[in-house]
């Protein structure tokens, strides 16, 4: 039981994790808290659902054509709506990405309706796989190594490319960044398709362990963004361990003390966690000048 | 032309006798607005739909006096909307406490909420704030739905209040409500004219300045986390009436988010903007439902939905057009519907020039 408990914690953890590294590249970039993030991969994900019903597509051709309008929408979107806005407040930012939510979800919805689809995954989550008695079912299993691998693909990425060097640097100072010749203008729109492609993998993923509708994504974002200040908001390996963090805690407290109360438990380890440390488990503590 | 003179011109709450007169205008068309509406349907209004708009200024008021003066984002206002209408429901129908004292009861409860969650706010700022305020708001509805003390999952019906003898209709509502709201609304531009209000101000420009100027962020902080949970448990207590049923079902997280969006697209800072921006918001929600039955727009969109999309989806149109007004307000207009008003003011003032 807590073998089977701690396994599917885990995997809905790596989706989590997944969306929250989404966030966390963005955040650390641009400062901007993408709270479209959620509806960007749901979007992606029916993207997928269409070229996989409706076109017929093999699943690798369908996943690659996901990923190129995932990276196309998150690049439109920094370049027609986060661009023009000239110094814009926190809370404005913030108020741009929940436009964004709200247009992503209605166009969803004007475009598929309220119906509950499934997605067809090549992965089945009712077949298991046996590892000396512990049961796993084969997409929980797969879900963890494909977040296993994206991350350290992640991870190599910005360390020993040209790109992802660059993107570390418009992280550390843009505007010592933008006299290094950097276009950071550029490096943000590319953060944001990167992003965007991250989550639309994490979407996908949902949408196999759960349905496909345009709110199913409302409840893993907000734990995705629990994750990443779980895990400090700025610190990668930070977003990663958050979003297992809090996927393995939620699923005991659901298994062992009371299932209703299961989706609020992360926002409690939250609220505990930052009267501790308020900058999050990894996250460094700056301060402010005045 | 604005110099002030002397300090109590600075406190006045009118600034000239135009201004007055206008004020005093603008209060008698509020006052008759319910007849005109009832003999003319003028734009569609209904009563019910000007109470709806009444409450949500009076919540945009108070989450303005968070995020606009103080400069904290709070994305849980619906969790201190839910505790004020289920508290004073509860307050009257268990403990038989007459309206008249459950509402302020349950607004001084919310404010405790309030009191509770500028806790930690002390500490946390930008995303880490917006987290714990979110979960503030789901922790309160998902107590509330699993708690068969506030009838659960069902949600409660609100009791019928009399008027002497007569039950309340819509209208007495609306005269209620509308006294209520420009209480709290005269209150808020008053708050800001003391020394309280001031000491927001300054946490919100910088709270390490403020503090060194020996304004106790601890005391002010949590104190406007309470103000602001105070109006929005009022406006609660109100909505549980005007709606007559309850269920936490309701106040979702969308229901912070068009909050947060109304204080924006109204003006952060400005007591006035929050209410054209609840006015305009609340009303573009309600209207927006049935966008089909608009003439013009509505058959075309109709067809559009037909051809391409699907049409038992086209009530999502409305909140497409409710995330665009929030990002083109932002992008192009950073003081809202309040930045306008200066500027036209601005224009007719040195008019030739």
């Amino acid at each position: 039981m807590l073998g089977q408990l701690i396994v599917s914690g885990l995997a809905v953890g790596s989706c989590y994790a997944l969306l929250a590294l989404a966030m966390v590249i963005i955040y650390k970039t641009s400062e901007v808290l993408n709270f479209a993030q959620g509806e960007m991969a749901m979007v992606s994900s029916f993207i997928a659902f269409v070229l996989l019903e409706s076109y017929h597509l093999s699943f690798p051709v369908a996943l690659l054509l996901t990923l190129l309008f995932a990276a196309a929408l998150g690049a439109f979107l920094d370049f027609v709506f986060l661009r023009p806005a000239k110094d814009p407040t926190v809370i404005g930012l913030i108020i741009i990405t929940l436009g964004f939510e709200m247009i992503l979800m209605g166009l969803a919805g004007w475009k598929w309706g309220a119906d509950q689809r499934s997605l067809p995954f090549p992965v089945s989550g009712f077949e298991t796989y046996n590892f000396s008695g512990l049961l796993m079912s084969k997409i929980n299993f797969w879900t963890i190594i494909t977040c296993l691998f994206l991350m350290v693909l992640l991870f190599l990425f910005f360390q020993y490319t040209k790109m992802g060097t660059a993107m570390r640097a418009t992280q550390q100072n843009k505007s010592v960044a933008r006299l290094m010749g950097i276009r950071t203008k550029r490096i943000f729109s590319f953060t944001w398709a990167l992003s965007s492609m991250i989550g639309a993998v994490a979407g996908m993923f949902i949408a196999a362990l759960t349905v496909l509708d345009p709110p199913m994504m409302m409840d893993p974002m907000m734990k995705a963004f629990a994750a990443a200040v779980l895990g400090g908001m700025t610190s990668l390996p930070g977003a990663a361990i958050g979003g297992a963090i809090l996927g393995v805690v939620e699923n005991l407290f659901g298994g062992y003390i009371s299932l209703a109360f299961k989706s609020v438990v992360a926002f409690a380890v939250i609220v505990l966690m930052l009267c501790f440390r308020p900058s999050g488990l990894l996250g460094k503590h700056f301060v402010k000048k005045v | 032309m604005d110099i002030k003179r002397s300090y109590y011109e600075d406190i006045e709450l009118f600034r000239s006798k135009t201004v007055l007169v206008g004020f005093l205008l603008f209060f008698v068309l509020l006052f008759l607005l319910p007849w005109i509406v009832a003999k003319t349907h003028i734009l569609g209004l209904s009563v019910y739909l000007l109470n709806l708009i009444i409450i949500h200024c009076i919540v945009a008021i108070g989450l303005n006096i968070l995020v606009g003066y103080t400069g904290q984002i709070s994305m849980g206002h619906a969790g201190f909307f839910a505790i004020g209408a289920f508290t004073t429901v509860m307050f009257i129908t268990q403990l038989g406490i007459p309206f008249v004292l459950a509402l302020p009861a349950a607004a001084f409860i919310s404010a405790g909420f309030g009191f509770l969650l500028g806790l930690p706010s002390l500490r946390l700022e930008g995303p880490y704030l917006a987290i714990a305020t979110m979960g503030f708001g789901m922790a309160a509805t998902t107590v509330i739905k699993h708690a068969e003390f506030f009838g659960g999952r069902m949600g409660l019906q609100a009791p019928k209040l009399y008027l002497g003898a007569v039950p309340m209709k819509d209208i007495h509502f609306y005269y209620l409500i509308l006294g209520i709201g420009i209480l709290l609304a005269i209150a808020a531009i008053k708050l800001f004219k003391t020394k309280v209000g001031r000491a927001f101000i300054a946490i919100r420009d910088s709270d390490v300045a403020a503090e060194t100027m020996g304004v106790n962020l601890t005391y002010y902080k949590t104190l406007a986390f309470a103000v602001s949970a105070f109006y929005t448990g009022v406006a609660g207590g109100l909505y549980a009436f005007i709606l007559g049923f309850i269920n936490p079902e309701g106040f979702h997280i969308i229901m912070s988010i068009t909050f947060l969006a109304m204080v924006v697209v109204g003006g952060l800072g400005s007591i006035m903007g929050s209410i054209a921006g609840a006015t305009l918001m609340t009303y573009l929600d309600v209207k927006l439902q049935a966008i089909q039955d608009i003439p013009g727009i509505g058959a075309i969109l109709v067809s559009f939905s037909e051809k391409y999309m699907s049409m038992s989806g086209i009530s999502n149109v409305a909140i497409i057009v409710y995330g665009l007004i929030m990002i083109l307000i932002v992008l192009f207009e950073p003081l809202g519907i309040f930045g306008i008003w200066i500027r036209i003011k601005r224009y007719w003032k040195t008019y030739p020039f």
